[in-house]
């Protein structure tokens, strides 16, 4: 074969081998990877375009809304297209720092993701107001009310000047409102953007990552059931972008509609008077000396005796809830947290714990009794001061020999050291039997107590009951600095011996430490809504209800209501005559003349049960408690106040719970807020058009 | 100057068909075109042409309807463009064989005036590049399509002139074919159109080899080849768009909303096209118009998607017979000339198609060439089906010198 031939033969080989890639490379794109791509060609066409489902509201047990929606122009910033400006967007915030009145660093924090480095070098923390949200979503940094046509004038400047803005948005979106302010603003909650990471997970599937959840309240409890479905409408596009039709669409599915047992009127009496009692209380002087009561914070519980259900809840410092509808700024937060302004943030009816002082000795007094130490009408002495553990009375007084009862009304201490000590001594003292019983700690624990009551509401406290078992793991984990204080130099002498004893025997459960613990002292802690349960238990004849905020559930369109009904969690091993006693003793103790509360209820005109507390706090002014039932014959509320640093019982606590009784029931020329203590049998009903009818 | 060339005696299809007067054959073996035809090149050109047809259809269909315009007017146009192609390939085929040297010089001439019209005033610009001579009442002509032709015959006509008892070339014929493609190349270098100049390259290689040029030639031309790239790229010659493109080709994901952009959507639109298609007519990727300059650079993508590995490897393996015809055609040349002619047409339209598909599916970079018979465009359909022409010209030559 000549050359021209051979030639010709590459030639050949050469379009045989074009061909055969070009077939081979079709084969793999289109069949290998087809599926891949045809998942990509359907992405490529449609756009999600989402409508955000109307979330539920939220009423109180009459149907009066607590939280509803209104339209607000939310001012927002995306970063990623920020971040695309030459200066990396600084001249654009400084800009919108004029608009929106926020000083153009405080809008570059807000901006900033989460773990992501400042302009100066630092990585954002909460501390700075970081963006919690997805990186990609834009975060809103300021709200205006549509009704103030002043502030939306000028946020229309940056739509209408978008040149000057970009990545800045001004849009108009659904927000939170409160129609009654401030109310229940610990109760309610408030709502921040979904997290990167919450998007990730099962129970937020189909949320978008610019969506608010709740974060605390009954925002975060019920959250499922009052963020209802987004709708989702797929617009196709051509690659313009330009919509060419509708793929599909799905309307959104609205929130539910959630009813509280919370009635607005009984919140707002409790509210009002845990404020007053508070700045009445700063008015006098400490009854101890060293200048005025300090009364820092505070808190109002008032629940049904037999349901758990409950209808108040207050708690002081109280703050703003809209602080969070646009965005919180870094400063509000701040201050939301800090000491120095009472931690507003906190909720102190379930998250604050107090010593509960002498309202924990009606479980003293079950325990006693029910162990067989003593009868109630049993008379011993109340010594001024208890001789093995030279502990004194309040005040020192000794008010001779009373029966047990009486030792509840005149609130004695000594008598409950003795009864703590005999038991102590009967469990083998500082060489304990192998089963200890201790009855106290015991009762306590069957009251509920050092575990959460599981009130629907987050975050709550599990106060603390100091067992044997707690003692023994405090002290191993604090043995090493024990041990080490007592070789410490600086200390004095005394404190040297105290650590020496402790890194000893720390553990041991000491008869000084029974008897504290009987009158309320010491380690234990307790939350008002827990004592508000151990009460609520006494009155309604021993059965522990787990307390409720959430009544029932309404869903959209007007479907069968789901009720969240009153869940009974246990019952108390306390027979129904001593929990007899037990109330008789109460209602002494506001209703006999040496009473510790019996000049607080003089002449109040409702038969009321309770106890006074005074807890002792080191290095603080006394914890003021009153804790109670009404009307006594057959309770139906519960009313537990708390004001921390408030001095005793009978001086703050107590008068503040007959002012929240009084505006209850309506007396004492006060309008009613609950006429009859008793909340509505029916709930509201929510009609088609989504307005509410108000239960008869 | 026969035999020497070791043609081999040819038996076509239709000759097999058993039966038949051997008079009434030989009447038709000298009468009738039927008989001199490649009829299996022919039917795989009108295949490509017609499944060009729809496909440039479907394309431009709902740009049209978007626009508010005709949506058969694209189709109209580039069926008028095919008619009119296959008048120019009839007369490209029936022109006398060895009058073809003698039009060689008056084509050459043409297409190098249309160049340097191009270049003046007369010239526009479309999508980058400056190709194009409007023509009163619409009409568009990019003499670089004619330039292919010219230089596939000028070529063959030098360089078929062998002096007597040589098999080679002379340097000096070499140096003056590669004179001869240079103007044009030149001028189209100035345009600049760098897939045309590849074309070009892929034809003067492709020719110069079959004509037993020295393998020094071939690889010092491979050489400079890639010196002038890498030249072109230094100086700044290119366009920035054109580098772009090939930034994209080494790195698809570098910049997706730009140079990226058309690979991405055109694999996309292929890829999604599975084994069977869309359906015409039913391609997401070609109704939203996410692919820019479907109906022409990227009309194959069109068959990706909506007529699916099926469709797609049918226009392939189409192609693939086009280009077993013209290698058939040249290997039975009666002479070197028609060899090297066909030889050039298949050199061009097996580089162009490569290049045309093998970047729509990822594996060449953009260079903006047309895939031949089935891409929209008047200039590039009637250069194709000139070049199919005098493949049958050949085709026929050979046939003839049989008889």
């Amino acid at each position: 074969m000549d050359r021209s031939g051979s030639r010709l033969f590459v030639l050949r080989v050469l379009v045989v081998a074009v061909l055969a890639t070009l077939l081979g490379r079709l084969w793999f794109l289109q069949v290998h990877d087809g599926e891949a791509y045809a998942v990509a060609a359907d992405s490529n066409r449609t756009r999600p375009v989402v409508t955000t489902a109307p979330r539920g509201e939220v009423l109180d047990a009459s149907g009066r809304p607590l939280i509803s929606n209104r339209t607000a122009m939310v001012v927002a910033v995306n970063r990623s297209l920020l971040r695309r400006e030459p200066d990396g967007g600084d001249a654009v915030l400084a800009r919108l720092s004029a608009v929106v009145g926020l000083p153009p660093d405080e809008l570059r924090r807000r901006t900033t993701p989460c773990g992501e480095r400042l302009p100066d070098g630092r990585v954002a923390g909460s501390a700075d107001g970081c963006w919690a949200g997805s990186p990609y979503q834009p975060v809103p940094v300021a709200q205006y009310d549509t009704r103030d046509a002043a502030a939306t004038r000028s946020v229309l400047a940056i739509e209408e000047n978008r040149e000057d803005f970009p990545g800045v948005t001004a849009d108009l979106q659904a927000v939170r409102d409160y129609p009654r302010g401030t109310l229940a603003a610990h109760v309610l909650g408030y709502l921040q953007p979904i997290s990167e990471e919450e998007v990730a997970r099962p129970e937020y599937a189909g949320v978008q990552g610019s969506a608010l959840i709740g974060r605390a309240g009954v925002e975060q409890v019920y959250e499922p059931q009052l963020r209802g479905v987004d709708g989702v409408e797929q617009l196709l596009v051509d690659k313009d972008g330009t919509v060419t039709g509708t793929a599909s669409t799905t309307p959104p599915t609205p929130g539910s509609t959630l009813v509280l047992s919370i009635d607005a009127e009984v919140q707002a009496v409790a509210e009002r008077e845990l404020q007053a009692a508070v700045e009445a209380a700063r008015q006098r002087p400490y009854y101890r000396g060293g200048g005025n009561v300090v009364a820092d914070s505070g808190s109002v519980v008032v629940m049904e005796a037999k349901t758990g259900r409950v209808v108040a809840l207050a708690s002081y410092p109280s703050y703003d809830p809209t602080l969070f509808t646009g965005g919180i700024s870094t400063e509000e937060y701040r201050a939301l947290l800090d000491e120095a302004n009472g931690q507003p943030l906190l909720f102190r009816a379930t998250q604050g714990a107090y010593a509960p002082a002498s309202t924990f000795k009606v479980i003293s007094s079950a325990a006693a009794v029910m162990a067989g130490q003593v009868g109630f009408d049993d008379v011993t002495p109340c010594p001024g001061v208890f001789g093995p553990t030279r502990q004194s009375n309040f005040g020192d007084a000794d008010l001779g020999a009373l029966t047990l009862r009486t030792a509840l009304v005149r609130s004695c201490d000594t008598n409950f050291y003795k009864l703590a000590y005999d038991a102590w001594l009967a469990d083998g003292g500082l060489r304990p039997v192998a089963e200890p019983k201790d009855p106290m700690i015991s009762m306590a624990l069957a009251f509920g107590l050092d575990a959460r009551t599981g009130v629907d509401l987050p975050s709550e406290g599990t106060g603390l009951v100091p067992t044997r078992q707690w003692r023994q793991e405090y002290w191993e984990s604090l043995k090493d600095d024990f041990c080490a204080g007592a070789a410490n130099p600086a200390f004095d002498a005394e404190r040297r011996a105290r650590n020496q004893d402790s890194c000893v025997d720390g553990f041991r459960f000491r008869g000084g430490q029974a008897t504290n613990f009987a009158i309320g002292q010491g380690e234990t802690l307790v939350t008002p809504l827990q004592l508000a349960s151990v009460y609520a238990t006494i009155a309604n004849g021993g059965t522990i209800m787990t307390p409720r905020v959430g009544r029932a559930l309404l869903p959209p369109g007007g479907g069968p209501a789901v009720e969240v009904a009153p869940q009974p969690k246990g019952t108390v091993p306390v027979s129904p005559e001593v929990l007899a006693a037990l109330r008789d003793a109460l209602h002494g103790a506001a209703n006999e003349p040496g009473g510790t509360s019996y000049a607080t209820f003089l002449g109040s005109g409702l038969d009321v049960a309770g106890k006074t507390g005074t807890g002792e706090v080191n290095g603080k002014q006394d914890t003021s408690w009153f804790a109670s039932f009404a009307p006594y014959d057959d309770p139906e509320l519960v009313v537990v106040g708390v004001v921390s640093q408030g001095g005793t019982g009978a001086s703050t606590a107590a008068p503040m719970v007959r002012e929240v009784y009084e505006g209850i029931y309506g007396l004492d020329g006060k309008p009613a807020a609950l006429p009859g203590g008793r909340l509505p049998a029916a709930l509201p009903v929510v009609r088609p058009d989504g307005t509410v009818a108000l239960p008869p | 100057m026969t035999t020497e060339w070791g043609v081999t005696p040819r038996t076509s299809p239709v000759r097999l068909r058993p039966g038949g007067a051997s008079l009434r054959r030989r009447a038709l073996r000298r009468r009738s075109l039927v008989r001199r035809l490649d009829v299996l090149l022919l039917g795989a050109v009108a295949a490509l042409v017609v499944l060009g047809a729809l496909l440039v259809w479907s394309a431009t269909r709902p740009r049209l309807l978007d626009a508010g315009l005709d949506p058969q007017q694209f189709l109209q146009k580039h069926l008028v463009n095919a008619l009119l192609g296959l008048g120019l390939a009839a007369g490209a085929a029936l022109v006398d064989y060895r009058a073809l040297r003698a039009y060689a010089p008056v084509v050459y001439v043409l297409s190098c005036l249309g160049l340097v019209a191009v270049l003046s005033p007369l010239g526009s610009t479309i999508n980058g590049a400056h190709s194009w001579i409007v023509l009163p009442a619409g009409f568009q002509v990019q003499p670089s399509e004619f330039a292919k032709v010219a230089v596939v015959v000028g070529m063959a006509v030098i360089l078929a002139e062998r002096h007597d008892g040589e098999d080679v070339p002379r340097h000096s014929d070499v140096l003056l074919v590669l004179g001869l493609a240079s103007v044009p190349m030149l001028l189209i270098l100035l345009q600049p159109d760098l897939g045309t100049m590849l074309v070009l390259t892929a034809i003067i290689l492709g020719v110069l080899a079959v004509a037993a040029a020295p393998a020094r030639w071939i690889a010092g031309l491979l050489l400079a080849g890639v010196a002038v790239a890498v030249g072109a790229v230094q100086l700044g010659v290119l366009e920035d768009y054109q580098l772009d493109r090939f930034t994209a080709f080494a790195d698809p994901d570098a910049d997706l909303r730009g140079a990226g952009y058309n690979v991405d959507q055109a694999l996309t639109a292929i890829g999604s096209g599975g084994l069977l298609g869309k359906g015409l007519f039913q391609g997401t990727q070609t109704n939203g118009a996410f692919i820019p300059e479907q109906q022409t650079d990227f009309v194959f993508t069109v068959a990706g998607e909506e007529l699916g590995l099926v469709g797609a490897g049918a226009i392939v393996l189409l192609l693939g017979v086009v280009l077993w015809r013209g290698l058939r055609i040249a290997s039975e040349a009666s002479d070197l000339f028609g060899r090297l002619v066909a030889a050039g047409v298949v050199s061009w339209f097996g580089f162009q198609a490569f290049v045309n598909i093998g970047m729509t599916l990822g594996i060449m970079p953009v260079t903006g060439l047309p895939l031949p018979f089935v891409s929209y465009g008047g200039s590039a359909m009637f250069a194709n089906l000139v070049a199919v022409g005098l493949l049958q010209n050949v085709h026929a030559g050979a046939t003839g010198v049989r008889d």
